[in-house]
């Protein structure tokens, strides 16, 4: 599975956020550490904040900082602002989009969708807190 | 339940594992009812058996975890030789607090515990299977350093002799 940019900028905002809850990070930082527009960061962290898993901080030294529990907080409920996870039965060919579900496309569904279970399970299953772990043994 | 509750910030110190006893059965029974909900006693006893009791030599581990007295935690865990074509590796499949003092270490103390005694065993390897929906215990492995096993989990449903559950020679 490949992440879109959105939700790559999502969870590494969110991973500066969470290994500092306390501090306010501007969104300007996040943009030149990660070489990305500011504006388009901007869309990624309004949507953060829509969800409650960041708060925007007014006035000087303001930005946006960690609203959620690192230790309950899933990278799936990060991923699923961003990303659309197909419901089994929807994994098929757009080659005729009106014909019936062949006996091939139904196989291939049952395979991708498993394929789709055990990422969602995957995802679901780490924290950020765990991520952050996972980061400090990266960077020992 | 309230003393229970009133352990939830216990000291560290007070928190102690080891290994099971017949009289620590009762409250296994109770946690496991209070976390699944099903009351399993035949087979608590049978495990019991197995594993709290077993023959000096056999690397299977039955541990509790207590607070002032009384069972709040426990664990099952053993080395499996050559299973699943690994050399021999430690296994936990049973995990369980109760559910009134969890997020107080409990759980990693009892895994903790474990890790140690594997690594006297000469095991370096610590394998378990869940339910991926269960995310709860899922996450608790994940915080434990956990990632995921080189082995894919299979099944097949069993069917009784009808030619449909045959598979199809169309392939051979």
């Amino acid at each position: 599975m490949r992440l879109q940019i959105n939700t790559t900028l999502a969870l590494y905002s969110v991973l500066e956020f969470a290994a500092d809850p306390e501090r306010h990070i501007p969104a300007a930082q996040i943009a030149t550490k990660y070489g990305v527009s500011p504006h388009h960061l901007a869309k990624v962290l309004a949507e953060l904040a829509r969800a409650g898993i960041v708060e925007s901080v007014r006035g000087v030294g303001g930005g946006y900082r960690f609203s959620s529990n690192a230790r309950r907080m899933t990278l799936m409920d990060v991923i699923q602002l961003f990303e659309d996870f197909d419901p089994p039965g929807s994994h098929r060919l757009d080659v005729d989009a009106g014909a019936a579900a062949t006996p091939v496309d139904r196989a291939l569904d049952a395979v991708l969708s498993e394929i789709d279970e055990v990422i969602k399970a995957t995802f679901s299953s780490i924290t950020l807190a765990t991520m952050l772990q996972l980061v400090g043994k990266q960077q020992s | 339940m309230k003393a229970l509750r009133s352990r939830r910030k216990a000291a560290p110190g007070q928190l102690s594992v080891r290994p099971v006893v017949r009289a620590d059965l009762d409250a296994v029974i109770d946690i496991d009812a209070a976390v699944t909900g099903l009351e399993k006693r035949e087979y608590w006893q049978r495990v019991y058996r197995r594993y709290g009791i077993g023959a000096r030599g056999e690397r299977r581990w039955f541990l509790v975890a207590v607070i002032d007295g009384q069972v709040v935690g426990f664990l099952i865990g053993e080395v499996r030789d050559w299973e699943f074509g690994s050399p021999p590796c430690g296994w936990v499949f049973v995990i369980d607090v109760d559910p009134r003092v969890r997020q107080a270490g409990i759980a990693s103390q009892l895994l903790s515990t474990l890790n140690a005694s594997l690594r006297r065993a000469g095991v370096r390897k610590l394998r378990t299977l869940l339910a991926r929906d269960n995310t709860l215990i899922l996450s608790f492995f994940r915080s434990q350093g956990m990632m995921a096993a080189p082995l894919i989990p299979l099944e097949l449903d069993v069917f009784d002799g009808d030619a449909q559950a045959a598979p199809s020679n169309a392939a051979k």
